[in-house]
């Protein structure tokens, strides 16, 4: 099966993520990883999810069927930019410190904290990037990891502009109004 | 200098605005300042006091499905909305506009388990269209506005709007000068014209074409452009069970029901036809049986107001997403005159052979008093038709696909039952909601005993509200039918759990204050209908019909719509 990246714009309305997930589960669809944020439009979330599915036009039609959803885009053979990131906590003792900040710096990773017996590592990138990164730093002992899902952007200038699909100012006085 | 309103008085006036005249629902605590404000309006709308909010619920759909608009039901919060979400799922599978109002506890104490708390649009969000949980009184008037556009529009379905006592208690001056902005909300009405011109195309070239209409044609009002379109090009029709009353069923390209309890005809046709124009209705899988062996040498035109229904459960070759009308109107000022006598004439001759509408009519010596239940319907159809202005509320079972096959159908909206959910005990509820909206036509009910039992007390408000035009034929076999049959036939004969021991109907019925009458004779059914129609009031009859009588033909679960039961399958010799 295929994995699809889709790009989902929905209005920032009380209950909107539950119906979105809750269709998910109700109607069987796989999702592997689901990301939600702001985005440059108040009032208007962008969700990012990947999906494992021979149907994933029916995954887009079921999301049009929500109120909110304002805009799904199947991004997966689109040129993209796709971002993970983990925080993790590795142990690391004086002799295998300095080869972890060394193997995170060719993966542009950050050290974010430094503790007795471990570091916490913060690693963003590709998802292929973040795995790989995942696997050398394993052997070294994972004692603690928290990765977010995929957020994913076209690249180039076709856009998934919330204003394109509302009115902006409108919608930021609604959603002002409802916090 | 406007006036300052509660937010109950503001539900009453959004109501007003909104066009409801009636609606059905039981008060409770978290709804009381409703119910309080409701008591001035009574003038412009009336409320009925329903005996179970699942009563108040399938009384709106039946309203709605009758008028065409949206019904209305209201309930308290907790088990008031909870007893709510039968008829919301019900109204949700098969497209009917309902608003749901329901009362809750004040925001205050929202999620700490209050009394009479639930999460209602919680519980309900699978199986709503859209719905809101109302805290603040300024969202009042837009809310109401939304909804009823939301649950009437597009491919219909119920709404719930939630309410806070303290939202209901508070005060403002309300401003109706609102507008709708739902900018994820537009559904399609004119079909893609390359689409069309397709389809027009598949069908001006197809040998063997058929029309499969549905309840999208009903709801949007497109009967009378089916019919041009049908006769424009003599492409025989088959109506599913909610497509019924879409196509007269007197008219010469009229072929019937498809499906489970279709006829072996009608499926064929499935089985046989090269296009299939599909206009309203989803392929479900009570119609498709087993979907890979599902018309398999047709191409495919799916009409559809909701996009997710095309391709969903059957592999479409010409999506066309719009109303139904819109898109018919389209595409007959293109179609092409047909000729389609060949094709015709070899499905009436299918038709000939295996469609027994009179089986069990015509008995042998000794057996021509036992009561059938195809009597019943024989009888009903010859009187309601003689009587004129009918609708027939049906329940869910073997009555149910009796009345689909045994009735003569001709007008939208005059058959109403649970399809998609298969609710028992939606009949009863369903016609109180018909005969309010139609006074002047009479409402039968058909039901099982078992589905009766689920709604009855029903019968009260009937009375209560001095209903007279709603009459009850419940066909009694003792038994949950339907399971049995599938016992029978695919169970080896264990009926398990499905006698039932029922009370005398009659009896119960006067204890409501309702006409009640047995039938146990076939001699006696025709003079029970007309002693029903004479009796100024609701009647209940009792038809007691033979017990073990099953619905043929039948497509058993799972199997290809090709491979019909047509009659009583030879007892297997473990039996």
């Amino acid at each position: 099966m295929r994995k699809h990246t889709l790009v989902a714009l929905m209005q920032d309305r009380p209950g909107v993520l539950t119906r979105a997930v809750s269709m998910f589960r109700r109607r069987g669809f796989n999702i592997e990883s689901l990301a939600v944020g702001h985005t440059e439009t108040p009032g208007v979330s962008r969700m990012t999810l990947v999906v494992e599915s021979e149907t994933v036009e029916q995954v887009v039609k079921q999301l049009y069927r929500l109120i909110e959803v304002l805009k799904v885009s199947d991004v997966t053979f689109d040129p993209t930019v796709e971002r993970e990131m983990a925080l993790v906590k590795v142990h690391a003792t004086s002799t295998t410190r300095s080869e972890i900040v060394s193997l995170a710096q060719i993966f542009d990773a950050k050290i974010v904290d430094v503790g007795t017996s471990s570091l916490i590592v913060e690693m963003t990138g590709a998802p292929g990037k973040v795995e790989n990164f995942l696997e050398v730093i394993r052997p070294f002992g994972i004692k603690e990891m928290m990765r977010t899902g995929r957020i994913a952007m076209v690249r180039g200038s076709r856009t998934h502009q919330a204003s394109d699909y509302i009115d902006v100012e409108e919608n930021g006085h609604i959603a002002a109004a409802l916090n | 200098m406007a006036e300052k309103m509660t937010g109950a008085q503001i539900m009453c006036e959004a109501l007003v605005r909104e066009g409801v005249e009636v609606m059905f629902g039981m008060p409770g605590g978290a709804i009381m300042p409703f119910y309080y404000a409701m008591y001035d309006y009574r003038d412009k709308l009336r409320h009925i006091l329903c005996r179970h909010e699942q009563g108040a619920g399938h009384a709106a759909e039946g309203y709605a499905r009758v008028t065409g608009t949206v019904g209305v039901c209201v309930a308290t919060s907790g088990p008031g909305a909870t007893n709510l979400v039968t008829p919301i799922a019900d109204a949700w599978m098969d497209s009917t506009p309902i608003v749901a109002i329901t009362g809750q506890v004040s925001s205050a104490v929202i999620g700490k388990d209050a009394f009479q708390e639930t999460d209602i649009t919680g519980i309900t969000m699978p199986v709503t269209k859209h719905s809101y949980l109302v805290k603040n009184i300024e969202e009042l008037p837009t809310v109401f506005k939304e909804a009823f556009y939301i649950a009437s529009t597009g491919r219909p379905g119920p709404v719930l709007i939630d309410i806070t006592k303290d939202a209901q208690q508070a005060r403002t001056v309300p401003n109706w000068d609102v507008k709708i902005t739902l900018p994820g909300y537009k559904p399609t009405l004119q079909g893609n014209r390359k689409q069309i011109m397709t389809a027009v195309k598949l069908l001006a070239e197809a040998k063997k074409p058929l029309i499969m209409a549905g309840n999208g044609i009903i709801m949007a009002d497109a009967t009378e452009e089916l019919r041009s379109f049908a006769e424009r090009t003599g492409i025989p029709v088959i109506t599913t069970l909610h497509g019924i009353g879409a196509f007269p069923e007197d008219h010469p390209l009229s072929i019937g029901m498809p499906g489970m309890h279709g006829w072996v005809h009608v499926n064929r046709a499935i089985q046989e036809c090269d296009v299939l124009f599909n206009i309203g209705a989803r392929f479900d899988d009570r119609v498709t049986g087993k979907v890979s062996t599902f018309a398999p040498n047709a191409r495919i035109i799916h009409v559809d107001i909701d996009p997710s229904e095309i391709g969903k459960n059957v592999k479409t070759e010409v999506p066309i997403v719009g109303d139904a009308r819109m898109v018919l109107m389209a595409m007959l000022e293109e179609m092409p005159q047909r000729d389609t006598t060949e094709w015709m004439h070899k499905i009436r001759e299918m038709q000939s052979h295996h469609q027994h509408r009179q089986q069990y009519l015509v008995r042998e010596a000794g057996t021509e008093d036992i009561l059938m239940p195809h009597d019943v319907y024989a009888a009903l159809t010859r009187i309601m038709n003689e009587r004129g202005k009918y609708r027939v509320a049906t329940d869910v079972g073997q009555h149910q696909m009796w009345a689909a096959q045994l009735i003569d159908w001709y007008r939208p909206r005059t058959h109403i039952t649970s399809g998609g959910a298969g609710t028992m005990g939606f009949a009863l509820p369903a016609a109180l909601g018909a005969a309010v909206a139609c006074p002047d036509e009479t409402i039968w009910v058909i039901v099982g005993d078992g589905g009766f039992q689920m709604t009855n007390q029903e019968l009260a408000t009937i009375v209560q509200e001095g209903i007279t035009n709603i009459k009850v034929a419940i066909v009694n076999n003792g038994y949950l039918g339907m399971v049995r049959q599938w016992q029978e036939l695919f169970e080896d004969r264990r009926y398990s759990h499905t006698l039932l021991t029922g009370p005398d109907f009659a009896q119960l019925a006067r204890a409501y204050g309702v006409c009640g009458i047995t039938v146990e004779q076939r001699g006696e059914v025709e003079a029970a209908i007309e002693a029903a129609y004479a009796h100024n009031g609701p009647v209940v009859i009792d038809f007691r019909v033979e017990r073990e009588v099953n619905v043929f033909p039948m497509v058993p679960q799972g199997k290809s719509i090709g491979d019909m039961l047509t009659e009583q399958p030879e007892p297997t010799a473990t039996a």
